[in-house]
């Protein structure tokens, strides 16, 4: 009860000897972190329920071919190995932004922020590919239950990191203009927690879709 | 009723000295979860191209292993998990979430094989005898 947000009348309960003035405290004035960072957390939270669902669906669904091509026959490993480097690459860059970030560094948080983004738009140009060869090849998402089941996770995947992309590029051209801002600072600690978040989603991604799959 | 008024206001103090609003982290800390996440990364893929294990089951359940492993060390040293973020609220959501995401999983895969495996076609009347 002593970290609620409260006025709490500093009172000494029934007794009431103390001669010390009647003090208000305002608890909730110095707490020490963001109020804004537990939020965004709770999002996540409620964004890995959506990716819950969908690999639920995957599960459900990753089985019915409808005599059409399985997992084993489309997926090429190779290129998931290299899109999962690319991720886990993106991962270490954005945290030594962060780390850059905590030594005041403006320039060098914006190199290895840039970094992060390249890094995140190769991921998605792969992805891309491979979503348009398995198209080319007649095995779009309308071809089968496990294909819907595949593009709809994959894809609400990359749109993540689509949109991922959008912000950081924002944010770089808000530290350009405000430079390492408290406010920025919040920002970026956000969309760390986004960025790395989808990187533990691509780990269930995939081990649950791809290499599984192939099995 | 004054004395945990009193010491309440003194822990509130510690936090003072942060003037940015996010946890630290050291380069150590991401170095060790980067090459972590490449070994858990890279063995299960080695696992399913080489080939390794004979049947796929065991396959399956060793790379979900190392899934699971991965993923609780992206979360200490990327997400900085701990108790104290927060005031242990981030830990209460995840694993709040854990529950939900648990229950989501299991309870549809569970339903709907059984749901597939009672309603084969050809099966219906047979379902009782199979399932003592």
């Amino acid at each position: 009860m002593s970290d609620s947000n409260v006025l709490s009348p500093n009172v000494t309960g029934e007794h009431g000897t103390d001669r010390r003035p009647l003090e208000f405290l305002v608890k909730g004035e110095h707490h020490p972190q963001s109020p804004t960072l537990l939020g965004f957390w709770i999002y996540l939270m409620s964004d890995c329920l959506i990716f819950a669902c969908l690999f639920a669906t995957y599960g459900v669904l990753g089985r019915s071919y409808a005599a059409g091509p399985t997992g084993a026959e489309l997926f090429e490993l190779p290129l998931v190995a290299l899109n999962t480097a690319m991720l886990l690459f993106s991962s270490i860059t954005y945290g030594f932004a962060m780390l850059q970030m905590q030594q005041n560094k403006l320039k060098g948080t914006m190199i290895w922020l840039a970094i992060t983004g390249l890094f995140g738009a190769v991921f998605l140009g792969l992805e891309l590919y491979e979503f348009a060869h398995l198209i080319h090849e007649g095995a779009g998402p309308q071809r089968s239950a496990f294909l819907s089941a595949f593009f709809t996770l994959v894809g609400t995947h990359g749109l993540h990191v689509t949109f991922g992309i959008i912000w950081l590029v924002t944010l770089l051209v808000q530290l350009r203009k405000h430079g390492l801002i408290p406010e920025n600072r919040r920002r970026l600690f956000c969309l760390s927690m986004f960025w790395h978040f989808l990187d533990v989603v691509w780990i269930g991604v995939f081990t649950f879709v791809y290499l599984m799959g192939v099995l | 009723m004054s004395e945990p008024t009193r010491s309440a206001h003194g822990h509130d103090d510690h936090g003072d000295h942060h003037d940015d609003d996010t946890p630290h982290s050291s380069f150590k800390g991401y170095m060790t979860g980067f090459v972590l996440s490449v070994i858990l990364t890279a063995i299960p893929f080695w696992l399913v191209m080489a080939e390794v294990f004979k049947t796929a089951e065991v396959t399956a359940v060793v790379i979900l292993g190392f899934a699971v492993v991965q993923i609780f060390v992206h979360m200490v040293y990327f997400l900085h998990m701990n108790f104290r973020s927060q005031g242990g609220w981030n830990m209460l959501a995840l694993i709040f979430t854990l529950v939900l995401v648990f229950i989501t999983l299991a309870g549809s895969l569970w339903v709907m094989y059984h749901l597939n495996h009672n309603m084969m076609p050809g099966m219906m009347h047979e379902t009782h005898n199979l399932q003592s």
